[in-house]
């Protein structure tokens, strides 16, 4: 990538060390602080923005398996879970939007209706896959997504049944987003942003201690 | 699948969350602002805010050590070295530009040892990042400089380690002045056999030597430390496959025998007892009708028969399902295959590991191989961040880092129970026993990156205080003496980076280190604060937590603070008994004078002024505190 090796270059110009004392003034180290930020915005790769734009719709879904607990009749245990995916999830869509925003990029909004989720690219692109449209927006490449059959079939079970079906669902599908950051690591230049590196990095250790505790919860079902 | 899943899953839940935030605190509506952010601050006062140098500033703070008169901070960057020996006017010694993230920082003696988990970091320090997946040129793992001349670091040597090194943990074992060893804590994927031969990140049971569900100690020799190399990987999670909980608070407690009073079915499952939702009874009990032959819709005698019933229906039920019903292969067996950090506390012999989805109790008498005495799970954690014990080893609180420390997880309806303090007794037989939560008491905006974080304790002889930050929730000091209802004494906090969006910042980590309170400002870089008496503490309190002397300190590497016999302590102590109500007013009144004559006159007159006020502390019914003032006493009688 050679776009990376100029803007290294820039930050390491701008960066020039052995200044033993701030003798700058404040207003000038909250400009250089700006212009910091603005310039680690260009640091990135194409497969920084797939990761983002992907794990967006990766975590919608996830969404709408959650919302489904409380009234599916799941355990407390299951809510609670479910209740804290929502929670962690809403929160990453958020913060993913605002990488790719700041970078220029186009950001996918999600919406949901129900079983039903769409995907609108922000810059008038937009791509839909809902009902029985299997695919779309790359959803049918992206590991771990459940197919419309299978969160139908989530959605039609209730009580003991749904949490099961939830654990094993969502373990599914949390092994698929382990395997997306991981699949983004493994690419040259990729992650190299502070701010994609600290969201991917906690993905993947949230998602694996997660499925960890979902497998006990599954286990813990057969006793 | 059968019918009797529902049953282990309702162990998990013992506290439901809930919302328990001061919107009238004046923490909340303060203004944005990078350098100029409104602020709050109740019970401190703030010495210093020492703005990062022009090479570091924009780029993350993270962790401090500190040796003798220096505060050593990490940045993504490199390292800053500070003189705070005025700590109105912390002097930059050195800054030292070497790239990796995290960058958390640990001394010994004459070495300073850096984490360095992140893809751009490289050996050579190079700025300009590592493009390549597989690189001869990036560090992941440890860096150590020679501080011999602290303002002139000289890199020695590195260890690579396959996860790379998020944090870490310095251990020097009390039998051993030859080396040093330092226990790596990685949460990174594992990185390419092409680039680090060896590391695989198979199941254990596929490769044995497989990076994951293990922790790397690296020895140091102290007088080459570039002999510094991995000689353990201790499998500390072997077989954490059983569901350790932390068992029930007090309230949960207490909301179980509520509802068996109010008629409620309660099973006994893991030794936790469960309140059966109606939506299961009407079920467990048709499933026991029919395997005991009755018939009909339930009797009130069937109904009580069922209770007594309850506890033998699990084993009951475990039978016919015991050979398994699940045939799907869902991985490998659950458990941690990292820790996020571990805090050693080598003069009680422990340490505690905050593992994924765990909390680990390990001895760690034999520095090389740690094992594993205890582990505790939570439903309420997200994921177990790091430990602290208090000063005596009879406690330990755990934190949960939930959503990675860049999620604003401190909003109005974010539950206290997630992303909090989980607080636990160490009891006689090894195991934890959970009490109760302590989260950031004021409401964070979105804007602001909050959950829980670093943290040390504050000597302070005879209670447990421990300040912490909570990013951009600011610091904290919560007094949790009292174990079942932990409450928080002072705070600092400014508004948020960015009144627009999300921007990384806030406290990092906040130590005390010789009567300063030292916090790395993620944006804005060192702030140096000093406790300030309140109601919550008195001068005599701080003055006597003042004479704790530490010459170095490591965040994980807990030290056991010992007080000089001094007036100030017993002061300190008198205080407590006065707060503690268990003395008369008169008999305060007249201790405490007596105290001060001693500490004024000599020989006879000091010895029967001691003597006053050892008569005096013997009227208190708090006899474990009167017995610390005596000890006191008698010490300075000496």
């Amino acid at each position: 990538m050679p776009l990376l090796k100029v803007i290294a270059a820039a930050v390491l110009l701008t960066a020039s060390p052995g200044i033993l004392a701030a003798q700058d003034s404040t207003e000038e180290l909250e400009a250089l602080y700006w212009a910091r930020q603005k310039e680690a915005m260009s640091r990135y790769t194409p497969a920084d923005v797939e990761f983002m734009v992907g794990m967006i719709s990766h975590h919608a879904q996830a969404l709408i398996m959650s919302r489904l607990a409380p009234e599916n009749g799941a355990s407390r245990a299951v809510e609670v879970l479910a209740a804290r995916i929502i929670n962690a999830q809403n929160d990453e869509i958020s913060i993913m939007q605002t990488w790719l925003s700041d970078r220029g990029e186009a950001v996918p909004l999600v919406h949901i209706e129900g079983l039903n989720l769409m995907i609108h690219m922000k810059d008038g692109q937009a791509s839909e896959h809902q009902g029985h449209q299997h695919g779309g927006h790359g959803a049918h490449h992206m590991p771990g997504m459940l197919t419309q059959a299978q969160l139908e079939e989530l959605a039609a079970a209730r009580g003991a049944a749904f949490d099961r079906l939830f654990l094993q669902y969502m373990i599914q599908h949390h092994k698929g987003a382990v395997t997306m950051v991981e699949d983004l690591f493994a690419q040259d230049g990729a992650a190299q942003d502070e701010a994609a590196y600290k969201l991917a990095s906690s993905i993947h250790v949230d998602q694996i201690t997660e499925i960890a505790r979902m497998q006990q919860m599954l286990s813990d079902m057969d006793l | 699948m059968r019918t009797t899943v529902c049953l282990a899953l309702l162990f998990a839940f013992c506290a439901v969350p809930t919302t328990a935030q001061s919107l009238d605190d004046p923490r909340v509506g303060l203004g944005a602002g990078l350098f100029d952010a409104e602020e709050a601050i109740w019970n401190l006062s703030k010495l210093s805010t020492t703005l990062p140098p022009e090479a570091f500033v924009g780029v993350t703070n993270s962790d401090l050590a500190f040796k003798d008169k220096y505060a050593i901070q990490g940045n993504y960057n490199g390292v800053l070295i500070w003189d705070i020996s005025d700590p109105a006017t912390p002097v930059l010694v050195k800054d030292y530009l070497c790239p990796a993230s995290q960058s958390d920082v640990s001394v010994y003696e004459h070495l300073l040892f850096v984490s360095g988990e992140g893809f751009g970091g490289r050996l050579d320090c190079g700025t300009e990042g590592v493009e390549e997946q597989v690189s001869a040129d990036r560090l992941r793992g440890i860096r150590i400089f020679d501080i011999s001349d602290i303002t002139s670091p000289e890199y020695v040597a590195n260890v690579q380690t396959c996860r790379g090194s998020h944090t870490h943990s310095l251990l020097k074992d009390p039998e051993d002045d030859e080396n040093v060893y330092v226990y790596v804590s990685g949460s990174a994927p594992v990185r390419p056999a092409e680039e680090l031969p060896g590391c695989s990140d198979l199941a254990p049971d596929e490769d044995p030597e497989s990076a994951l569900f293990r922790i790397e100690v690296i020895k140091v020799p102290l007088g080459d430390p570039t002999q510094a190399a991995i000689v353990s990987s201790p499998r500390i999670f072997e077989d954490l496959v059983a569901a350790p909980s932390h068992g029930m608070s007090p309230a949960d407690i207490r909301e179980v025998e509520a509802a068996r009073a109010a008629g409620a079915f309660i099973i006994v499952h893991q030794g936790q007892s469960i309140v059966l939702p109606d939506q299961y009874v009407g079920h467990f009990m048709g499933q026991w009708m029919a395997q005991e032959g009755r018939e009909g819709d339930p009797t009130a005698a069937d109904s009580a028969d069922f209770r007594e019933a309850l506890t033998d229906m699990q084993t009951m039920m475990a039978g016919p399902d015991a050979d398994g019903g699940d045939e799907e292969d869902d991985g490998p067996a659950p458990g941690p295959t990292q820790c996020h950090d571990i805090t050693l506390y080598p003069e009680i012999g422990l340490a505690g590991g905050a593992c994924e989805g765990y909390g680990l109790l390990l001895d760690i008498r034999d520095p090389i191989n740690p094992y594993r005495l205890d582990a505790v799970a939570d439903s309420n954690f997200s994921y177990w961040h790091s430990a602290t014990f208090n000063n005596d080893g009879s406690k330990i609180l755990f934190t949960d880092e939930w959503g990675g420390g860049g999620g604003p997880k401190c909003r109005a309806d974010d539950p206290m129970e997630w992303g909090a303090n989980a607080l636990f007794n160490l009891e006689e037989d090894g195991t934890m026993a959970f009490r109760s939560y302590f989260k950031l008491p004021a409401p964070q905006t979105s804007q602001e990156n909050c959950v829980a974080h670093n943290g040390s304790l504050i000597p302070v002889p005879g209670r447990d205080l421990f300040v912490q930050s909570w990013y951009q929730g600011g610091i904290s000091v919560m007094d949790w003496t009292d174990i079942d209802a932990p409450k928080e004494i002072a705070y600092h906090d400014r508004g948020p980076v960015s009144a627009e969006q999300m921007q990384m910042g806030g406290s990092w980590s906040v130590y005390w280190y010789n009567g300063l309170i030292v916090s790395s400002e993620i944006a804005r870089g060192l702030d140096i604060f000093r406790l300030e008496p309140s109601a919550h503490l008195t001068a005599n309190e701080i003055l006597a937590s003042n004479t704790v002397v530490l010459d170095h300190l490591n965040a994980q590497g807990q030290p056991m603070y010992r007080w000089p016999s001094t007036f100030y302590l017993a002061h300190a102590y008198l205080d407590q008994l006065e707060r503690g109500g268990s003395l008369t007013a008169t008999a305060v009144v007249e201790a405490r004078a007596a105290l001060y004559q001693a500490n004024a006159s000599e020989g006879n007159d000091r010895l029967q002024m001691l003597n006053h006020v050892a008569t005096l502390a013997d009227t208190s019914q708090d006899t474990d505190k009167a017995a610390l003032l005596k000890e006191t006493l008698n010490a300075l009688a000496q």
